[in-house]
């Protein structure tokens, strides 16, 4: 057994250092290639495999009760674009504002937690990460609770008077928060917001403090000090936040359902729709690639558009 | 960590009279980010608030509507198995969850340690392979798996859902334990081998304890993503309902009480097992 030693040495200082032999080097060579290949392989087959069948399905005619055939049609593609283009710009719209909200909400937390929490920082941490130990779909459906339109809050706003009191001011009876544009846009924002706190938060906590005295040093305000030195080091955790949210938030399907109206249905809930329901699978895997292709050109664009493949190494930590 | 700025800075302040009021304004922004903080925390917090909050109520009906009075009614056992549907549901995402954590943490831990420790011809690309796992939308990952299952009419239910959560998490898995690896010293390994010990040995009694860490947090962060899943469980699932599911069907008709209990007790004890993780990471520290 103490002869095959030398067969898991690293790859790197494996040639050269004894002349054992081809086999041997071929082994230790061969190494990484078997420990990676179980988890490789179920890679390759339930994620990069799928995409090409969904790639022909998507060219395919029929339908689910006569079957389907390969014919490699494209026109797919161009009559579910015309026929849903509205609900994926809709998508993307609501990504971006959405996005953007993220940024302004989440950025003074992110910067109070990492120059001013002190000591308490990771009980902070711990209660803005709190929520996660509720199921998302159930918190968006406690929001529907909340927020129906007979629901506790809005009966109490729409009341005229509460305890006996006589209010100077009550919501008229038809006013309505669910199945509106803010709803899903604040139901998306509340979900994803940690997910763009934790990076800016890295961000600043890795800023050095002695760039930050430097710049005092140098006689400027808090304020300059701030916009000069602390804000440009933080936009990689920025950018990073941003890759890191918009793609789930232009994807999603859950807030449009549970929060939004039929004039708030995204992307989404298009390819759901006729993926589980309607089962027409041309229509439903030509929609799945338009909106991987859109995210991802977006997602690369705007990495390349930093001038930095840095956004991505960001990301993926 | 502003001392030094501070006392370099005072002379300058004192000079000019806005020095003062400066530092008021300052001591107010604090304040005000802080009262920021509270407000964004209890913002995200309302609806888990709101939901313990009706796990007590006393509704008359099947759905929570308005506060009717305080009950402990709906933790009473019986009431709490009452509903099957939900049981079932919550039996099979514990289950999926368990399992996908087993596989994932396996599986990744294997990928983990081969792009930590080695250098190899596709590395890169595999690199990039796990990157488009972790950052193509979920949607798309369900989509895609459900055409191939389509394609081949493989039955959907629970071990199509595995197969999708399994794939997702291990990716995840084999980034947490890939950074461990990169940080441990090779040199380790060296010296158990220079001291006769066989392969498995090496990694049984050397490399497993060095990375058992990341392979505690990489199977919690699976534990979390598989029974938390909606999307890609939505896509695989066929007519199996676990817990997400469930509460997705129920969203146009209004929560039943028991969605809060469960959801109560699933928080609490998730809450008690972190700050029992944390009080004993830090006993361990000092130690």
């Amino acid at each position: 057994m103490t002869t095959v030693d030398e067969a898991t040495a690293p790859a790197l200082d494996a040639p050269g250092r004894e002349p054992g032999g081809r086999w041997r080097r071929f082994r230790s060579r061969l190494t990484p290639y078997v420990v990676i290949f179980p988890g490789g392989l179920w890679l390759v087959i339930f994620f990069l495999l799928p995409m090409i069948f969904m790639l022909s399905l998507s060219t395919q005619q029929g339908s689910v009760v006569d079957g389907y055939s390969q014919v490699w049609d494209f026109g797919t593609y161009s009559r579910a674009f015309s026929n849903y283009h509205d609900q994926l710009i809709r998508s993307l719209e609501y990504g971006l504002i959405s996005t953007v909200l993220q940024i302004v909400i989440a950025y003074p937390i992110a910067y109070w937690l990492a120059f001013r929490a002190g000591t308490r920082k990771s009980l902070y941490l711990f209660l803005l990460l709190l929520p996660f130990f509720v199921s998302f779909v159930l918190r968006t459906q406690s929001w529907n609770f909340m927020l129906a339109d007979n629901g506790f809050i809005l009966s109490w706003l729409k009341s005229p008077s509460i305890f006996g009191w006589h209010l100077p001011f009550h919501l008229g009876q038809s006013f309505h928060v669910l199945a509106t544009t803010p709803a899903v846009i604040g139901g998306l924002t509340y979900n994803y917001l940690p997910f763009m706190i934790l990076p800016i938060y890295v961000a600043l906590e890795r800023v050095d403090p002695r760039l930050i005295e430097a710049s005092y040093d140098l006689y400027a305000t808090k304020f300059r000090a701030f916009r000069k030195v602390i804000f440009p080091l933080s936009l990689p955790g920025v950018f990073a936040g941003v890759v890191i949210t918009f793609v789930p938030v232009s994807s999603d399907y859950v807030n449009a359902h549970i929060l939004g109206g039929t004039n708030n249905s995204m992307i989404g809930n298009v390819i759901q729709n006729q993926y589980l329901i309607v089962q027409n699978y041309p229509t439903a895997s030509a929609l799945s690639f338009i909106l991987m292709a859109v995210l991802l050109i977006g997602v690369f664009a705007y990495a390349r558009a930093l001038g930095t493949e840095e956004v991505l190494e960001v990301a993926a930590r | 960590m502003t001392t030094v700025a501070d006392t370099l800075d005072a002379p300058e302040r004192a000079a000019t009279p806005r020095g003062p009021r400066n530092k008021v304004r300052t001591r107010w922004g604090d304040r005000m980010l802080y009262g920021y903080t509270w407000v964004v925390i209890l913002w995200l917090m309302a609806p888990v608030i709101v939901m313990i909050l009706f796990s007590f109520n006393d509704t008359k009906g099947r759905y929570n509507t308005s506060w009717q009075g305080f009950t402990f009614k709906w933790y009473k056992p019986e009431n709490l198995t009452a509903n099957h549907d939900l049981v079932q549901a919550l039996g099979y995402s514990l289950l999926i969850a368990g399992v996908t954590t087993v596989v994932s943490v396996i599986l990744g831990a294997l990928i983990g340690i081969a792009l930590g420790k080695y250098r190899f011809r596709g590395q890169a690309s595999f690199n990039l392979l796990m990157f488009a796992a972790i950052s193509a939308p979920e949607i798309v990952l369900g989509a895609s798996l459900l055409s191939m299952f389509v394609t081949f009419n493989v039955p959907l239910g629970v071990p199509t859902i595995l197969i999708a959560h399994i794939m997702f998490s291990l990716s995840f898995v084999a980034v947490v334990v890939r950074a461990r690896v990169l940080t441990l010293d090779p040199a380790i390994e060296e010296a158990a081998r220079d001291l006769g010990a066989s392969p498995f040995t090496t990694f049984r009694r050397v490399t497993m304890p060095m990375i058992y860490p990341a392979l505690i947090s990489g199977g919690l962060l699976a534990f979390v993503l598989s029974i938390d899943d909606f999307v890609v469980t939505n896509f695989t699932a066929g007519g199996v309902v676990t817990f997400p599911l469930w509460i997705y069907g129920t969203s146009k008709l209004g929560m039943p009480p028991e969605v809060n209990v469960m959801g109560t007790l699933i928080f609490t004890g998730g809450v008690i097992l972190a700050i029992v993780n944390a009080i004993v990471a830090r006993r361990r520290a000092r130690l």
